[in-house]
């Protein structure tokens, strides 16, 4: 069982959680349970030994302890939930690489650009300037940044064996901060159903050392081909069942460019027309999210540059 | 030429020969099997002369007792349908490891998963939980019908005709393949270009319509119609949840019809409320249909604790233990289910706060359903259990439903949310809960009111098959899966590459068959039930020793339901009566005022129907003339004078004094 076994430090304090807050209910559910049975076998109505007392129907002191007991528990949970949720909030830098060891100094995550495109995933690399498509690799014992983003559906990035999902989503950003600390090869895959292709929309993640990672990247880099934005378009057509493909060279704008959903040739970016029309402060560092701006109509922006995926279900129809 | 086309794309809109899924073998198989048993239904309908008894005494009858077994009828024909979605799922499940892909494409296995949830929640738990408090709620109170009694007939109608407007999309056009709640940008027009989201959305709207109609009616019943006598503290706890549940979906159902409505302007006007670009946020859909969708689960659930108060005090022949907490408990819970709803995506992307906040308070909401478990054991405690079908239900539910809600708890932890989100362990988790809880109260309801409804008890041998049947259905059925949640499997996918899998689906696939062998027992049990029910006859109308005012009439009870309105001194208002020696009236009867039959009801629904299939397939002028005849038929109907009558008090004697002799013949 993966989940309650993974292999990432985050993940692990989440199964541990899981099991933690287990036993506090189970100190409610099994007195029930028994005394469910309990109560139903000593009160059967052939057994006329037992006491019946048709009119008892109050007690304080019980009602007390009904009410009370689940609220101690509750209680307690309830601060588990507090700490833990601000301890393991996926946009929280990592502290530690794992039970035992703190990040070493002037150690900075490594951030992966996640993009879900149906029905396929695309990592980029901005520090080596590569990327892969259904292959995700990082070096153990290395905190990772990831940010992500969908090209059309929502997803929800998630390998068990790493840490939680999170979900990805058109022209917004999310973040998860992760470590692997085990070399190994894992199941990635989205948790959100994105339509026909959704099934096959896996990819394998493999945590190695760090000269593993350097061939890898090297690897990439000598194989690949560019991905550009013409690249990227054509990238995102609706495909399934993809094999893993590597670009050894990145243009540096595209990820910011997919994220405010101006990869089009002469589309507005939405951070700029944000900025250019609410005036207002922009959205908070952590989520881009679109303020609700309409559009003018101008020659050359989205609005009447039809997108590409329109035409195509039209031609699909 | 060009004319003909645009004429027929004028008036069928997008509806073409394409349309009809005819090379679909499984579909074309299941319209002859509809086609064939229809036939056979009405031809037996006109062999025995039964259409005119159908359009007098049932589609036209305003009757809150017809009406609440109308709804019980749709929730159990709905049930075989979204079971026969479940079934499916669970063989394509058990069958497509590596190499094999099963026998579904993704196209219609994800249409299969979207009308299950849709159709179970929709039109199998809501017309069973508005039914049962259809037929009881007004018993319980002591009144003669509902506040609005034709508004109640409408409100059946509108529900039903959203359930065939959802069967239809089975053989003309396709069904929804977004998941039941339909999250943009998937099920944008984008996203989903067909018309299988038209159908999800119209068949929504037309059925929430009657269900929020329906709970206006019943809150002012209960507010307005209560007996002398039975003040708030008075009331049975299934008519306090029931008004719980009731203020909940007037409260809820406007959001979902609001954003179903923002949802169909995005696809059939642009605007861009939900979609990717042009300043549209997904986010907002999600938020919204959760603030319709989690009161949504305590709509079904509150009835559904209601009756299990109900059925544990009546079969431990004992008051209730702690009325008032039970009351105040039922109070929280509709208050707190306001204050949860983001707990269903905490995966979104929101503050540590946020999360923690909404997942906080989602574990409070168990304190008082606790609290209510405890009520119920303690009322067992110094009892005398009669193991009856509904105290065997009620039993069942409460271990099940522990687990469940233990698994609910843990899932509203965030950080143990991020890894069980989606997974095959939520689906457990609610199947948990939906089915231990709301399904097996409403089992524990029909067998426990079936006499009352039909005067004659319901068969014991076959209810204990079905009870076992489903009670080690569902945890063969379900228990698998949070297996296959905690690794890491993902819901909704229809192929699988890991064999090592294919074990725990396939015993989930006979646990499904175990609960196919429950829902047959359940039928039989109806049949026998019906043919021996000169043995099985109730003549009392008490046949449990009921402690409410349900059990004071006769079974069934007649049209006027009491013929004195009765006089409340005490929570268990018959038991309280019976305890103090009352004596049933045998004169001084006078006639009754009771409204009159209407098929106004029935023709709206009819036409919101036509309308609503006219919108799905954009065939314009249809539209706009079923909804002019729509706006017509209900201005026409208020002019309708002629709504009420007087029960002459001969036929009041008649009916009183045939029960005075079965009492008499009885005793």
């Amino acid at each position: 069982m993966v989940v309650m076994d993974p292999s990432g430090d985050i993940a692990s304090q989440q199964a541990q959680l899981i099991v933690v807050s287990t036993l506090l209910m189970l100190l409610v559910i099994v007195p029930v349970i028994f005394l469910t049975f309990f109560f139903a076998w000593r009160y059967r109505q052939n057994n006329t030994e037992a006491t019946y007392d048709p009119e008892w129907d109050h007690s304080t002191k019980l009602e007390l302890v009904i009410w009370g007991a689940p609220l101690l528990i509750i209680i307690a949970l309830g601060l588990i939930t507090w700490i833990s949720t601000h301890k393991l909030d996926p946009y929280r830098p990592l502290d530690r690489i794992d039970a035992e060891r703190s990040i070493p100094e002037g150690v900075e995550p490594m951030t992966v650009e996640v993009v879900s495109l149906d029905w396929k995933w695309l990592f980029i690399y901005p520090e080596q300037g590569v990327a892969s498509v259904n292959e995700l690799v990082t070096p153990i014992d290395v905190p990772i940044r990831f940010q992500l983003t969908s090209a059309r559906a929502m997803n929800s990035f998630y390998i068990p064996a790493l840490a939680g999902q999170i979900y990805t989503m058109p022209g917004m950003r999310t973040t998860l901060n992760a470590v692997i600390n085990e070399t190994g090869t894992f199941k990635g895959f989205s948790a959100n159903y994105s339509g026909a292709g959704f099934s096959h929309m896996n990819f394998e993640y493999h945590g190695v050392s760090d000269g593993d990672f350097e061939e890898w990247v090297n690897k990439v880099r000598s194989n690949g081909g560019t991905l550009d934005r013409d690249e990227y378009q054509e990238l995102e057509k609706p495909s399934e069942k993809d094999p893993v493909s590597y670009y050894g060279m990145v243009a540096p704008d595209l990820y910011h460019a997919i994220v405010n959903r101006c990869v089009e040739e002469g589309s507005v970016c939405m951070d700029e027309m944000m900025s250019h029309h609410s005036h207002s402060k922009q959205a908070s560092a952590d989520t881009i999210t679109p303020n609700f701006c309409l559009a003018e109509s101008q020659p050359g922006t989205a609005v009447n540059t039809p997108s590409p995926f329109i035409q195509e279900t039209e031609n699909a129809r | 030429m060009q004319d003909n086309t645009d004429l027929t794309t004028l008036i069928f809109g997008r509806l073409t020969w394409e349309s009809i899924p005819y090379h679909e073998p499984i579909l074309v198989a299941t319209f002859i099997a509809v086609a064939i048993g229809g036939i056979a239904v009405l031809g037996a309908m006109t062999y025995y002369k039964f259409w005119g008894t159908l359009w007098r005494d049932w589609i036209t009858s305003i009757d809150h007792k017809k009406i609440g077994i109308m709804y019980v009828i749709l929730g159990l024909v709905m049930l075989l349908r979204g079971f026969a979605d479940a079934l499916m799922m669970r063989g394509q499940q058990a069958m497509a490891f590596g190499e094999s892909t099963g026998y579904l494409p993704p196209e219609h296995y994800d249409q299969i998963f979207t009308a299950h949830g849709v159709i179970m929640i929709f039109f199998v738990a809501m017309p069973l939980v508005t039914g049962l408090m259809n037929y009881i709620v007004p018993l319980q109170i002591g009144a003669r019908d509902v506040a609005f009694p034709f508004l109640n007939n409408f409100s059946f109608w509108m529900t039903t005709f959203g359930a065939m407007l959802t069967m239809i999309s089975l053989f003309i056009g396709e069904f929804a393949k977004t998941g039941w709640l339909a999250y943009p940008p998937l099920s944008g027009i984008l996203g989903s270009p067909g018309v299988g989201v038209d159908y999800y959305i119209w068949s929504l709207q037309i059925a929430g319509i009657g269900t929020l109609l329906s709970g206006v009616n019943l809150i002012v019943t209960i507010v307005k119609m209560r007996a002398p006598g039975m003040s708030l503290m008075k009331m049975p706890v299934f008519t306090w949840t029931a008004l719980c549940t009731n203020v909940l979906i007037v409260a809820a159902f406007p959001v979902l019809t609001a954003v179903l409505g923002m949802l169909s302007m995005d696809r059939m006007l642009g605007t861009h409320f939900f979609t990717n670009d042009m300043g549209g946020n997904m986010m907002m859909y999600v938020n919204l249909i959760w603030i319709w969708g989690h009161p949504e689960v305590y709509i079904l659930i509150l009835p559904a604790f209601g009756i299990f108060s109900e059925v544990v005090a009546t079969f431990c022949r004992k008051r209730l233990f702690g009325y008032t907490s039970m009351v105040y408990a039922t109070v929280v819970i509709t208050i707190l289910s306001y204050l949860v709803w983001l707990h269903h995506f905490f995966t979104m992307g929101s503050g540590a706060s946020v999360n923690s906040f909404f997942g906080i308070t989602t574990m409070i909401i168990s304190i008082p359903t606790g609290a209510k478990i405890f009520n119920w054991l303690f009322t067992m405690y110094r009892g005398r259990i009669r193991f009856e079908l509904p105290m065997m239900w009620t039993i069942s539910f409460m271990i099940t439903f522990v687990i469940g809600g233990m698994t609910g708890v843990l899932l509203a932890v965030p950080s143990a949310d991020f890894v069980l989100h989606n997974s095959l362990f939520l689906i457990a988790h609610f199947h948990n809960v939906i089915i231990g809880g709301v399904l097996f109260g409403m089992f524990a309801g029909i067998n426990f009111w079936f006499p009352k409804a039909f005067g004659f008890k319901l068969d014991t041998y076959w209810g204990k098959w079905s009870f076992w049947l489903w009670t080690i259905g569902f945890y063969v059925a379900f228990m698998p899966l949070y297996v296959l949640g905690l690794m890491g499997v993902t819901r909704r996918l229809s192929q699988f590459a890991d064999p090592s899998l294919q074990i725990w689906f396939q015993v989930a696939a006979f646990g499904a068959v175990l609960i196919l062998g429950g829902i047959l027992t359940f039928i039989i049990q109806l049949v026998v039930s019906f043919r021996r029910r000169e043995a099985l006859k109730d003549v009392t109308g008490d046949p449990w020793e009921g402690r409410t005012l349900e059990w004071s009439t006769s079974s069934p009870p007649p049209e006027y339901n009491f013929a004195f309105t009765p006089v409340v001194h005490d929570t268990d208002a018959w038991a309280d009566m019976k305890k103090h020696g009352y004596e049933r009236p045998k004169d001084n009867f006078v006639p009754i005022h009771m409204p009159k039959n209407t098929g106004a009801g029935f023709i709206l629904a009819a036409m919101s129907f036509v309308c609503g299939f006219a919108l799905i397939w954009h065939m314009w002028p249809l539209a706009w003339l079923s909804f002019g005849a729509i706006v017509i038929s209900a201005i026409v109907h208020t002019f309708n004078y002629n709504r009420d009558y007087h029960i002459p008090v001969e036929e009041v004697v008649r009916v009183e004094d045939e029960r005075t002799r079965l009492l008499d013949g009885y005793a």
